[in-house]
This record gives structure tokens, C-alpha cells and sequence, in this order.
């Protein structure tokens, strides 16, 4: 018996120490690797590089014979063009989403939503930019008179399609944590199920909601493959959502293999890497500061 | 009791299974494989002779795969391929690498002769353009944004914009085209769209029919139109075909390689001389390029 306590607090001392690891690896690896990509590139980028002409120049040309550019402003154009028309389908759609799923459906309907929501989120994303290339491509050329399909338009739908379970699963979490009291005295004043999502619910859940939001941006930021395949990969800065842009995320995708390792081509890409580390970093510090903001209350 | 039985089985079973490949694996000891990467290009190509090698010699495995020339060559630096593909010629500052890297040249071997094709959608009424009318819609600084600029009127193109479709910039047909059409100085007008692959700028263009795009001799198919090009203004123009480009003619002609860190040896030079042989130049005709004789 007593052996047997023994052995189980001994179990109990290596599970904990495990677990202890764990939690402590995604720290380790959060570090390692930002500290690779920094290091990939620190040569280039602490020597070499102008960063005056890498953040407000248009001109990429890290092939160039004559005259090497490496401006990342038509990049982060593309990038930010394609994230913001990826969020005027996300917001909506997850949104709305999430106020049905969590306030007009209960029990089987809403178990069934919720899966198949998730299911979304299960879907490869080069199968989505395989649905951009071949579905949405010749749509849009056919609906919009557009001369080519391959375009903000189309990579700000499919990211936008791809957002939308990430915001339905945070924002409802959002409306949930409201107390049902409010949801209750709000009915009690005799306002109808909409008047008091959109004047009680929306309010409550604020914070909780803008990070769902910012969450679903961190994703679309992200996202390599299926812009790659869907927005033509063109570099240039966007005029209208019709014409094509290249993604920073696409540039390291297309660009890397090509480089030989140490180059200076190499390094500006572990810099446009930096720098969407940089994007993410501060897209994910908000969203997370603010469902702190949420719990706090 | 049952499960301690089904578990016994399950230990002999794997047993079993890890001696028999460990067997079959000392039996393949003699088996070389060789990794060949590169040109997207001739990655086709490359999957043919592939293929057909393993008839002639089964005991030698070709492992095939593209990404572009650059991407052969960086792999050939870093010493992960043996034999790189590539649709350009390999530069000084690669070759510098190479020797730095691993202390060897990288030796060059002909192994056919390719044209780079501007193809336009089948509706397009183009026939001919010449380098310089080429280099004015694709170089930098060129003014030539419009079809009506180079004469034609496109059906079914809306704003008749030339829609441009380029390779991504470790293609080898890319830095031919920037070489030999824009000049070696020259760089793209930045805004085309940069497609991974030989077959998908065709592709498409076939969908396009405000585009304009170039890949190999070998990619062309029914739903694009190969354009006539003309060395000069004033010069008749030559319709890229396979005599045209081996005759050089064609003012885009040229030739196709592999690459080996220092001379050939073994299995590779004996696959390097079957890919010259009649046999092998048999299947580069097949796959729509030029053989070499």
C-alpha cells in the first residue's frame, strides 16, 4: 500500500515535470525561432540593408543585374489590401454568425452549426487557393468584366471565407461570457431578441469581439498558400480591388527556394520575415490585451 | 489473455516486417539514386528521361523535381543534387559559390535546345512582334500598356490593357527573356503577374485573352497562339518551330542544361551520355523540344 503511494506520488512528481516542460517548450520555441529568422538575415539587414528604401519603396528587385531594390511597399500593400477585403467578408459573416449560433439556436442545430463551422476551419488552405485559381478566377472575369481573375478581389473573399471560423469561435466565446442578467433585464424592458444584441449584447462583449477580429487579421496576415494561388502575384501597389498584388507571406514562399543560403536575396527575405513577425506580434499583443480587458470585468 | 495473444502477434508481425525490409534494403545496396532538380522548364523533360532510364538501367533511380534553374543551382551549391537543370547559363557569381562551397566547378552539359515562345490568347489577332515591341510592353520604363500600341485590336478584352505574365524571378526562362530581349541591365516593368511554372503562364494565357506570356517551346498547346518574332524591326519574323529553333532562325533560341559539381562520373556520366544519345534525344523531340542532333 504504501509502496504503491509511493510510486504514485512519484508518478504524480513526473507527470508535473512534464507538463512543467510543456508549457515551458512553447515559450523556448516562440524564442528560437524568431531569434533564427533575426539571425538568418541579421547581416544583411544591420549592414547592408537601407531601410528607408525596404519600407517605402515599391521597387522589388533582389534578381536584378544592374541595379538590386528592395523595397517592400507594393508587398505590404498587397498584404494589407488583400487582409482588409478579407475582413469586410470575416466581420460580417463571423459575426453574424456567432450572434446566431450563440443567441437564436439552442441544442441540436446549434451543435451541428458549431461543427460545421469548425469543419471550415479544417479545410487545407491550397485547397481554398485551388477554389480561387479555378472557380473564382473565370467568376470574376465572367461577372466583372475584370481582364484578369487573379486579384485582391478574389484572395480578399477566399481569406475572408478562411477567417470567418476563427472570429464565429472567439466571438461567440465573447457573448457567452455576458451574464445571462443582462440578456434577462434587457428582455424585461421590453426589447425585442435584436434590440438587445445589438444595444445590450455588442457593448457587453466589445472587447471580446474586436479580438475575435483582430484574431481572424492575424490569420489572414498569415495565410501563405492560398494567396499565393489566388491574388496573380504581381508586385505592385493596388488601385482597385480588380487588380493583382503579391502578399509579403507569397514573396518568402515563391522567393526562398530559388536563393542560395547566406546570399543577400536570402537575407532580405528572413527580413520581410521580421517584419511580418513584427505584424503578427502586434496584431496578436492587441487581441490579447483586450480579452484581458474583457476578463478583468 | 486474448489481448496478451493479439499483442504477441502484433510483436512477431512487426518483427517480421522490420527483418524483411531490412533484407530487401541490403538487397538494393547496389541501387544509386541520383537527385536531378531544377528548371521548370525542362521538368517534364527531365520526368521523361527519367522514366525511360529505368528501362535501360533499373539499377539507377532518377529522383526529378523543378522549382526553376536558380533553384537547381542553389541546390547544387548546397550540395543537396547531383545533377541541376537548367533553361540559362550558370552565372560567375554561382559558380563562385560552388567553388567556395565545395571546392569543385560546376561543369556544364548541353543537353537540348529549347525557343522561349510569347504566346497571346488563340482570339488574339497578333501575328508578330519584334524584340524591341516585346521589350517595350515587359521592360521597365516601357511605354507600351496598351494593345493598340502594338497594333491589334484584342476581342473580348476588356480596356484592351495588355495583362503581362511573367516567371518568378529564379526561372531560367525568366533571366533569358530579361538577357535577351530586355538587355542584361534591364529590368521587368513591375506589376505582371509572376506565374511558378512553364505550364501554368500557358494556362493562363489560354483563360486570358488580354494576356501575353512567355514559356518553353514544348508548352505550347491548341488554346494559345505562338507568335512570330522578328530579331529587328524591318526583319521578317519567325514563327518559333522545332527546325526554326535548332537552324537558330528563331531569334530566341537556346540551349538547355544540366549541370555536375566537377566532371561527371559513375552513374551520372553514364545517364549524362544516354540523355545524348539517340535514345534520349528521341524523348526530347517527344516532349515537344529540340534535339540536338
Amino acid at each position: 500500500m504504501r509502496r504503491a503511494s509511493l510510486f504514485s506520488r512519484l508518478g504524480e512528481r513526473l507527470i508535473e515535470a512534464v507538463i512543467v516542460l510543456c508549457g515551458l517548450s512553447a515559450i523556448f520555441f516562440v524564442a528560437a525561432i524568431f531569434l533564427f529568422v533575426f539571425l538568418s538575415g541579421a547581416d544583411f539587414m544591420l549592414h547592408r540593408l537601407d531601410w528607408g528604401e525596404f519600407l517605402t519603396s515599391a521597387e522589388w528587385y533582389p534578381t536584378s543585374v544592374s541595379n538590386k531594390r528592395y523595397g517592400t511597399l507594393a508587398l505590404i500593400a498587397g498584404s494589407a489590401s488583400v487582409t482588409g477585403l478579407a475582413m469586410l467578408v470575416a466581420v460580417p459573416f463571423g459575426l453574424g454568425t456567432a450572434v446566431f449560433i450563440s443567441e437564436f439556436t439552442e441544442g441540436r442545430v446549434r451543435e451541428v452549426l458549431k461543427v460545421v463551422v469548425e469543419l471550415l476551419a479544417a479545410i487545407p488552405s491550397v485547397v481554398w487557393g485551388f477554389i480561387g485559381l479555378v472557380i473564382m478566377n473565370p467568376l470574376i472575369i465572367d461577372l466583372l468584366g475584370a481582364p484578369i481573375g487573379l486579384n485582391v478581389l478574389n484572395g480578399g473573399i477566399i481569406l475572408g471565407l478562411m477567417s470567418v471560423p476563427i472570429v464565429v469561435s472567439i466571438g461567440e466565446d465573447a457573448l457567452k461570457a455576458v451574464p445571462d442578467s443582462y440578456r434577462e433585464a434587457s428582455l424585461a424592458l421590453g426589447a425585442t431578441r435584436w434590440q438587445s444584441v445589438y444595444k445590450v449584447l455588442f457593448p457587453a462583449a466589445r472587447s471580446g469581439l474586436l479580438a475575435a477580429v483582430l484574431l481572424g487579421v492575424g490569420r489572414a496576415i498569415g495565410e501563405t498558400m492560398a494567396v499565393l494561388m489566388a491574388t496573380g502575384h504581381a508586385v505592385q501597389i493596388p488601385t482597385s480591388p480588380l487588380d493583382s498584388v503579391r502578399t509579403l507571406t507569397a514573396t518568402i514562399a515563391a522567393e526562398l527556394g530559388e536563393t542560395a543560403r547566406g546570399s543577400d536575396h536570402y537575407q532580405a527575405l528572413f527580413a520581410i520575415g521580421v517584419q511580418l513577425f513584427a505584424i503578427t506580434f502586434v496584431v496578436n499583443l492587441t487581441a490579447d490585451l483586450l480579452v484581458r480587458g474583457v476578463r478583468r470585468r | 489473455m486474448n489481448s496478451t495473444l493479439q499483442r504477441a502477434a502484433l510483436l512477431v508481425l512487426a518483427l517480421a516486417l522490420i527483418t524483411s525490409t531490412g533484407c530487401s534494403g541490403g538487397d538494393r545496396q547496389d541501387r544509386t539514386l541520383v537527385q536531378n532538380k531544377g528548371s521548370d522548364t525542362m521538368v517534364n523533360l527531365a520526368q521523361a528521361w527519367a522514366e525511360n532510364y529505368r528501362r535501360v538501367r533499373p539499377e539507377v533511380g532518377i529522383a526529378v523535381s523543378g522549382g526553376g534553374s536558380g533553384t537547381g543551382i542553389a541546390a547544387l551549391i548546397n550540395g543537396t543534387v547531383d545533377l541541376a537543370n537548367a533553361s540559362r547559363d550558370i552565372k560567375p557569381e554561382e559558380q563562385e559559390s560552388i567553388r567556395k562551397a565545395n571546392g569543385k566547378t560546376a561543369v556544364e552539359h548541353v543537353v537540348a535546345f529549347d525557343a522561349v515562345v510569347f504566346y497571346v490568347h488563340d482570339d488574339n489577332p497578333l501575328t508578330g512582334l519584334t524584340i524591341e515591341q516585346i521589350a517595350c510592353i515587359y521592360g521597365e520604363g516601357g511605354a507600351c500598356e496598351n494593345w493598340s500600341q502594338v497594333g491589334v485590336e484584342v476581342p473580348g478584352c476588356e480596356g484592351q490593357t495588355i495583362i503581362r505574365v511573367s516567371r518568378q524571378s529564379n526561372s531560367g526562362t525568366y533571366e533569358f527573356v530579361r538577357d535577351h530581349v530586355l538587355g542584361k541591365e534591364r529590368d521587368f516593368k513591375l506589376g505582371s503577374r509572376d506565374m511558378q511554372g512553364s505550364k501554368d503562364v500557358v494556362d493562363l494565357v489560354a483563360h486570358t485573352p488580354c494576356a501575353i506570356g512567355y514559356s518553353g517551346l514544348g508548352y505550347a498547346t491548341v488554346a494559345v497562339k505562338a507568335i512570330c518574332v522578328s530579331g529587328k524591326t524591318g526583319e521578317p519574323c519567325v514563327t518559333p518551330t522545332i527546325d526554326a529553333a535548332r537552324s537558330k532562325v528563331y531569334p530566341l533560341s537556346r540551349p538547355l542544361y544540366m549541370y555536375t559539381l566537377g566532371e561527371a562520373a559513375g552513374s551520372i556520366q553514364g545517364y549524362l551520355e544516354w540523355i545524348r544519345s539517340a535514345d534520349g534525344q528521341r524523348i526530347v523531340g517527344e516532349n515537344g523540344f529540340v534535339p540536338m542532333h
